[in-house]
């Protein structure tokens, strides 16, 4: 039997705060980020698992947010777009994403930067093969992906550097 | 897109779980990772009422090598079999976990649910099928393990009865001067395989003493060969030995004309998949360090 008015209470954190909401466990991890809580950093592509746009960190493993419930990240911790820069300075991939053109009209860019965080979290130094590999569950329609490469990479390059 | 709307359980333990499922009958939903069974919902497909969420109970995710198997508990995610130590002293497995769908999916998607979702293009029943594998299963009844032979019974249909989870899967170590390779053919990572091929090898010197291989995506099941691995057995293996082998079992597959492909056009790449993968189980068979990885379009 169904039941509309079954909710939930989840308590999730978000890039360091914390948030508790009573909502209906079918609502996407995604949803909640926009909806919810007003992040609409997290885009939403193709919301069939395909593209990435909607990738951010659940207890720093990558993941897709139109592919998780909310209730999953109920007691967990999640890293979103908006929790790259820190005291209005920006994180070297966003730095590097700018400088470099590694994006055009944006809509991937959240996405990939979250994808590009994971990878260097586990790999400092990747090569072009690791990048393209770590990014390949994202998907780009503008740039053909040479300058996001090349922005990871730099990125990366910084981040050893400091 | 949402799910129609469900009750959500979040059962603290096996026992607890199994109990839900049989409270809840033909209503319960198992949701292990979720990475098949929300894409379904989200299309509204199936009809999950009552969702059962096991993906946090404890004890079930580890990979181990215990009594000379390699042991894998359910809820592993296919990253931590790809990443695990004890999965690399079987490539074929290191392989299937890492190549499937891109890390986001990895990061979530589990053995137990890529198992019993049975897809016949899915990588764990082609990869597990190629070994000696048994699925350890536990239910209302007690546990019991059963051969992964018996485990799959069609295409999306296991042998699981209602309120059974499965928990755990076993596979032998390999003997010496085995080698084995999982190859599929996929369009882009965050897609089934297109077609895929899982062998194990096992050498005496320059004679192979032992052939499995299985094909995945190429029918309703997975397609073995009695007539290919006899191509092998008591032979050396070359080009030759597996192509002869490669003929045999495509001769044996039927894999369905899609949009992933004419059957004419699987068929043509499943050979080339069976002498990809028989080229790294040799080479691996020798001790030789082979990259793993798969074709993409
Ligand atoms: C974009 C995309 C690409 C993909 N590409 C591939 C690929 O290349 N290769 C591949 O193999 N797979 C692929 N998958 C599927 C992925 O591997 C899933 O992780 C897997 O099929 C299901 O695992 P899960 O833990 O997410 O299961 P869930 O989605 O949580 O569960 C699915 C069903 O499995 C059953 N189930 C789950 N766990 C158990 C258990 N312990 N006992 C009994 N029944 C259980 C239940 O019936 C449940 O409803 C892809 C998925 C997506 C979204
Ligand atoms: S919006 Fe989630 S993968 Fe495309
Ligand atoms: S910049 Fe437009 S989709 Fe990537």
């Amino acid at each position: 039997m169904r039941d509309a008015t079954s909710r939930v209470v989840v308590d999730v954190t978000v890039n360091g705060l914390s948030y508790q909401r009573e909502i209906e466990p079918r609502l996407l991890l995604v949803e909640f980020l926009r909806e919810e809580l007003g992040l609409t950093g997290t885009h939403i592509g193709c919301d069939t698992s395909y593209c990435g746009a909607c990738t951010v960190l659940l207890n720093g493993k990558v993941v897709k947010s139109c592919t998780v419930l909310a209730v999953q990240a109920d007691g967990n911790r999640v890293e979103t777009v908006e929790g790259l820069e820190s005291d209005g300075k920006l994180h070297p991939l966003q730095s590097t994403f700018s400088e470099l053109h590694g994006l055009q009209c944006g809509y991937c860019t959240p996405g990939m930067l979250m994808a590009a965080k994971s990878l260097l979290d586990g790999n400092p130094s990747p090569s072009e093969d690791q990048i393209r590999k770590g990014i390949a569950g994202n998907t780009c329609r503008c740039t053909g992906y040479v300058n996001i490469v090349k922005a990871i990479d730099a990125a990366a390059q910084q981040m050893r550097e400091e | 897109m949402y799910p129609a709307p469900f009750r959500y359980h979040r059962p603290a333990s096996l026992e607890a779980a199994i109990g839900l499922l049989g409270k809840f009958g033909d209503e319960a939903s198992i949701m292990a990772g979720g990475q098949s069974l929300i894409p379904m919902m989200k299309l509204r497909m199936g009809d999950a009422c009552e969702v059962i969420d096991i993906g946090r109970l404890p004890d079930l995710s580890f990979v181990e090598i215990r009594d000379g198997m390699l042991c894998i508990g359910a809820l592993s995610t296919h990253a931590s079999i790809a990443a695990s130590e004890a999965a690399a002293r079987i490539p074929l497995v290191q392989e299937a976990g890492g190549g499937i769908a891109d890390r986001q999916i990895r990061s979530m998607g589990t053995i137990g649910g890529g198992l019993s979702v049975a897809d016949p293009s899915g990588c764990w029943p082609t990869s597990l099928r190629t070994l000696k594998t048994s699925v350890q299963v536990r239910g209302p009844a007690g546990a019991r393990s059963i051969a992964i032979a018996d485990f799959i019974q069609d295409s999306y249909v296991t042998t699981l009865q209602p309120g059974e989870l499965v928990t755990e899967i076993r596979i032998p170590l390999p003997a010496a001067n085995t080698g084995s390779a999982y190859v599929a053919f996929k369009r882009t990572a965050a897609a089934y395989p297109t077609v895929s091929c899982g062998m194990e090898l096992v050498m005496d010197g320059q004679t192979c003493t032992s052939a499995s291989i299985v094909l995945g995506a190429a029918g309703p099941m997975a397609v073995l060969c009695a007539a290919a691995e006899q191509a092998l057995v008591g032979r050396e293996v070359t080009e030759t030995s597996l192509g002869e082998a490669a003929e045999l079992i495509v001769a044996a597959s039927d894999p369905p004309a899609d949009a992933r492909g004419s059957a004419a056009f699987k068929r043509a790449m499943l050979k080339t998949l069976v002498l990809e993968a028989g080229r790294r189980s040799l080479a691996r068979s020798r001790g030789e360090q082979v990259k793993g990885g798969h074709r993409y379009a």
